[in-house]
């Protein structure tokens, strides 16, 4: 599909990804990666009837492990990296409920 | 008003491992040590890599099985992305097109006189990850949510029906059986206030006029955290659909399906801002997991190894027993423990309709009076089965064995209760069904020597004068039988 | 004889002849360090304290005779992606400039257990995206041949560090020919073990199914070694594969006879620049005259690399980085009106350019209506890629290619054009997408005296035969020796 980007997409694009991005960077991405949209549109050249999406580099099954119990982090440890915390909880801005 | 209502359930079951479902992380619930259980593959540290539970793949599988489902040869893993604090990795580890199990189906029984049954249709169930758990600042003063992770990882079985339900009594049997089910399979302990059972409900209503069917717009109730919320839920939600299309005549596809959450307090179904963009959860396979493929043998081990269900148990008991559909309910849906109880108690006293009834009635009685469990009840079946068997071998009075059970139920010393104490109270009250016709030929002709009268006026006519006779000579011989003694006594009187 | 520029195996056996401690050994790389770097760049955070530590521990317990592990006393740098516990671990990123791993990765603790001495981590594309260094936030890192040009990526600091004798061994990661391409760009031995040899437990993911972890060296044998202690399996990682590791550096050096070597005629195309196609040209005769056979295989769906890897690699990013959202660790905005606007802002802020583009490329890939159109067509292809090297490697041993097409770009030289930088990866790429392993030996230098690079890949798993064709042909030629003039 030969895909163009506008900054319409773009913006839309980004809400998905959750980026705020300048009106610069808008413009420069749907150039940008328009361009490599166009590129990569080289792939419907290829005839991929019948073929076997790989997702795997090395295609392994049933890798498991048994239900033990290992040690936890100390609370101190897992919060150690947070913006925001008091001490016992994760603290994000108000989470404005679905309600 | 003439509609019929339309439900399809989604619940999601916490399965009872160990361990959370990628990491080795303990399940156990516990809200008040926050983050506490966790690691950096739960806490979605960068670098952290995810790997499957064993156990948690067993559980789901055997639950499936019991529900009926086929079982895919080949499943994976995809990530469904959405953002939200109590979920670290920013998408969470589920199953999109290829989920382990698909189209099964659970019996429900939707009376329970006739025991007649309906089966409601099962579209998938699916193995994934739970979530964490906000907690909003409910003053209204803005403060931040607070983020906790233990139980973020936990393993979790969402299980899909078709819209095979047409009330919010008939969803809240599915409900009930399907929980009957998990935990006779011992995959959950579906606590629901602990949040190890949880409901959503895809609602409308089918609007009958003028011989037409009219389908209201699908809505979803979100997080029914009982089943008597998922009842009133689904009642309060079609009349307000009802009421709704009476207002805008707006139908089935005119608008998107909407979300709604249960306010419990005011018993009202509230429509819940939709997420921005939430439909595009850009499922892709998870390449930090590989797949797994199943084998027939597994399969077989899977089946081989399962016990009996719930319903299969009510209709043995029905036959096994002779009871009827509504004794057999009473205890199957008791749960597991209680069943087994009746079973065993049914073992030793060798009379299964005895022990039936005797557990359904006095134990039940008194579990509920005394607020136990039947775990914790103190009258466990090696004694009560006891118990019931002195009745059955007529060494005691059905009388006495009620006797017996308060007496030992309101021990002191709960410690003390034994077989052996059984019979020492039989002993110390004199409870045993004196066999020997002659002691009790012995205090009859008393009894009569000092009851002239009475024997007069039977002798003259009056019935009833026997019943005081009885009476007294009951009192004398504490074990005597009932039966016993009227017989003896006619014979005497006729004389 | 010096200790900066000695291969591995020098250093080694001087530590094991006690004429050296490895207390003077790291104290002499920290030393290059302290008065290079600041020319080179390769560093992000200088591990001093610890490192001298572990040296004097390894010399205490070589003293006293106790038993120590294969790399005892030897200095290894390790790419910033790596999670050390207790030592900043950046990815190059604004997000994650303060970020303190709790735990470390599984190659970090296999290099702890063999007693290597963690010297300190080093600079990279910010989140193992780009193929020059350039796009960490922090500092851009010089090619040690030519300082004005860049030392390749995402594992620049890793192979300068090493081609600037600031360490003989360094790890780096490769998910699109990020060991590789910068190992051939400052002359220095790079590979990129068979994906699922190494567990990329620990290592902060880019393209998971493309990742994987290896080693920089001054020579193959330092290659072998290090390579020898970082692969196994590992549990904790699902795509770890469950096989026994040879030992490598105990095989290195026996010469494989009846060598096949290939070379693809998909290879040999516009935008190939003369001098390094000519360098691959010197190459095989030196294979020849060692009696190898050189045969051409056709790898038919070579030019579609590029596009089936600037699908899948940005995909999979897209999704592994959604999880930077300045909640529970990383970049948090000062400034936003709710938490959803705190998400957006925070990484806006947290992520650069080449990040951000990638992190869209990828949505947009995965978003409805897109999905099989870009993302799903990309694995299809990529199974066809795959298959075209499981053909060739039914003919030949390894498959020769250059590192890249071009000698190290000027800084600066791509930044309006990144497709073009894309386009660089067309040699490197193939081996992620088909998890094949593949090596990147110095081969010498364009006029200018810029680095060239040989690549060798081989079939899966096949890691001894392709370090054991690198190291004849390393043995024959003087490129090894060569260390770049600062
Ligand atoms: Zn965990």
């Amino acid at each position: 599909m030969a895909e163009t980007l506008d900054a319409e997409k773009v913006r839309k694009v980004a809400v998905l990804a959750r980026l705020k991005l300048s009106e610069a960077e808008i413009g420069d991405y749907a150039t940008k990666l328009g361009n490599i949209l166009k590129y990569v549109d080289t792939l419907n050249e290829v005839n991929t009837e019948g073929v076997v999406p790989m997702v795997h580099a090395v295609e392994l099954s049933n890798v498991f492990r048994a239900d033990e119990v290992q040690p936890s982090l100390p609370r101190a440890a897992a919060l150690q990296n947070a913006p925001k915390t008091d001490g016992t909880f994760f603290l994000v801005p108000q989470i404005l409920e679905d309600k | 008003m003439d509609y019929t209502t339309i439900i399809g359930l989604e619940v999601h079951v916490q399965l009872q491992t160990n361990t959370k479902i990628f990491c080795g992380c303990s399940t156990k619930f516990n809200p008040d040590n926050p983050n506490v259980q966790t690691c950096p593959v739960c806490l979605g540290l960068p670098g952290s890599l995810p790997v499957m539970n064993r156990h948690a793949f067993d559980l789901a599988v055997k639950t499936a099985t019991a529900i009926n489902c086929q079982i895919a040869r080949f499943t994976k893993w995809d990530r469904k992305q959405y953002y939200y604090p109590d979920l670290p990795k920013g998408y969470q580890i589920s199953q999109y097109d290829l989920p382990f199990s698909h189209d099964g189906w659970l019996e429900i029984v939707i009376n329970k006189e006739t025991g007649e049954k309906k089966k409601i249709g099962i579209i998938r169930a699916h193995l994934e990850e739970d979530a964490g758990k906000n907690t909003h600042d409910e003053t209204g003063r803005g403060h931040d949510s607070q983020v906790d992770l233990n139980r973020a990882g936990t393993p979790l079985l969402e299980i899909v029906s078709h819209p095979d339900l047409r009330s919010a009594q008939e969803a809240k049997e599915y409900l009930e059986e399907l929980k009957l089910l998990l935990t006779y399979l011992e995959v959950s302990d579906c606590n629901m206030q602990e949040g190890s059972l949880r409901c959503d409900a895809n609602v409308n209503v089918h609007i009958h006029r003028d011989g037409q069917k009219i389908a209201t717009p699908l809505v979803e109730i979100k997080n029914l955290n009982s089943f008597r919320n998922v009842e009133l839920a689904i009642e309060f939600e079609a009349d307000r659909q009802y009421r709704q299309w009476q207002q805008d005549g707006m139908t089935f596809g005119a608008v998107l399906k909407e979300t709604r959450g249960y306010d419990a307090v005011r018993n009202i179904t509230v429509a819940q801002r939709t997420k921005e963009n939430a439909s595009d959860y850009r499922y892709f396979p998870d390449p930090d997991l590989v797949p797994v493929t199943i084998e027939e043998a597994y399969l077989q081990n899977v089946i081989d190894s399962m016990v009996e269900f719930p319903a299969a148990r009510r209709t043995r008991f029905i036959q096994q027993y002779q009871l009827s559909n509504y004794d057999a309910a009473v205890i199957i849906d008791q749960g597991v423990v209680f069943a087994n109880f009746v079973e065993h108690v049914a073992k030793i006293c060798g009379d299964g309709k005895q022990a039936c009834n005797w557990v359904t009635q006095d134990v039940l009685r008194e579990m509920n009076d005394r607020k136990l469990t039947i775990e914790g009840f103190p009258i466990q079946p090696p004694v009560l089965g006891e118990i019931l068997k002195r009745v059955n071998d007529k060494k005691i009075t059905i009388k006495s064995g009620r006797e017996i059970f308060l007496n030992l139920l309101n021990s002191e010393d709960l410690s003390t209760i034994s077989v052996a104490r059984i019979d020492q109270i039989i002993q110390e009250q004199g409870l045993s069904i004196v066999a020997d016709s002659g002691q009790l030929e012995a205090v009859i002709v008393g009894v009569l020597a000092k009851n002239a009268k009475a024997v007069a006026d039977f002798k003259g006519g009056k019935q009833s004068a026997v019943g005081s006779l009885i009476g007294q000579a009951m009192k004398e011989m504490k074990g005597a039988d009932p039966a016993t003694v009227r017989e003896l006594l006619l014979k005497k009187l006729a004389e | 004889m010096s200790i900066i520029g000695a291969t591995t195996g020098e250093l080694l056996s001087r530590l094991e002849r006690g004429e050296l401690t490895s207390v003077e050994l790291t104290t002499a790389y920290l030393d290059r360090i302290a008065q290079q770097d600041d020319r080179v760049s390769a560093f992000l955070t200088v591990n001093t304290a610890e490192a001298l530590q572990q040296a004097a521990d390894v010399d205490r317990r070589r003293q006293a005779k106790q038993p120590v592990g294969l790399l005892a006393g030897i200095p290894v740098a390790i790419k910033d992606v790596l999670c050390t516990k207790g030592l900043k671990t950046t990815c190059a990123s604004r997000m994650l400039a303060n970020f303190i791993p709790p735990y470390d990765a599984h190659v970090i603790t296999q290099l702890r257990n063999a007693d290597a001495v963690l010297i300190g981590k080093t600079n990279m594309d910010e989140f193992a995206m780009g193929s020059t260094t350039e796009t960490s936030a922090f500092k851009i890192t010089r090619n040690p041949w030519d300082l004005d040009r860049t030392p390749g990526g995402s594992s620049g600091g890793s192979a300068a560090a090493v081609a600037a004798g600031m360490s003989p061994l360094a790890l780096g990661t490769d998910t699109g020919g990020s060991i590789r391409q910068p190992a051939g760009f400052c002359s220095v031995v790079g590979m990129k073990p068979t994906y699922g040899r190494v567990s990329r437990f620990g290592m902060v993911a880019y393209g998971s199914s493309l990742d994987q972890i290896g080693p920089f060296a001054n020579d193959v044998n330092g290659a072998a070694l290090l390579a020898q202690v970082i692969a196994g399996h590992d549990g904790r990682d699902s795509t770890s594969v469950n096989a026994p590791v040879p030992a490598y550096s105990q095989t290195v050096n026996q010469p494989l006879a009846g060598l096949r070597v290939g070379i693809a005629k998909e290879h040999f195309v516009e935008g190939l620049n003369p001098e390094v196609e000519q360098t691959l040209r010197t190459a095989l005769q030196v294979y020849k005259s060692l009696g190898a056979e050189i045969k051409e295989v056709s790898l038919p769906h070579t030019s579609y690399g590029v596009a089936v890897y600037y699908l899948i690699a940005p995909s999979e990013a897209s999704s592994n980085l959604a999880r930077y959202d300045g909640v529970h660790y990383g970049h948090r905005a000062e400034q936003f009106s709710n938490m959803i606007d705190m998400y957006a802002t925070s990484r806006g802020e947290g992520f650069g350019s080449e990040v951000k583009r990638r992190i869209m490329l990828g949505t947009y890939a995965l978003s409805a209506g897109y999905y099989d159109a870009y993302y799903l067509k990309a694995l299809k292809v990529r199974r066809l890629i795959r298959q075209d090297y499981d053909k060739a490697f039914e003919q030949i041993d390894v498959l020769a290619s250059p590192a890249s097409p071009n000698p190290p770009s000027k800084v600066g030289e791509y930044s309006a054009n990144p497709l073009a930088m894309y386009l660089e990866d067309i040699y490197t790429i193939g081996a992620n997408l088909a998890g094949l392993p593949g090596i990147s030996v110095p081969a010498g230098f364009t006029e200018a005296g810029l680095p060239v690079g040989l690549q060798l890949l081989a079939a899966p798993f096949e890691e001894e035969k392709l370090l054991r064709a690198a190291r004849m042909y390393e043995l024959a030629t003087k490129w090894q020796g060569q260390r770049a003039a600062l």
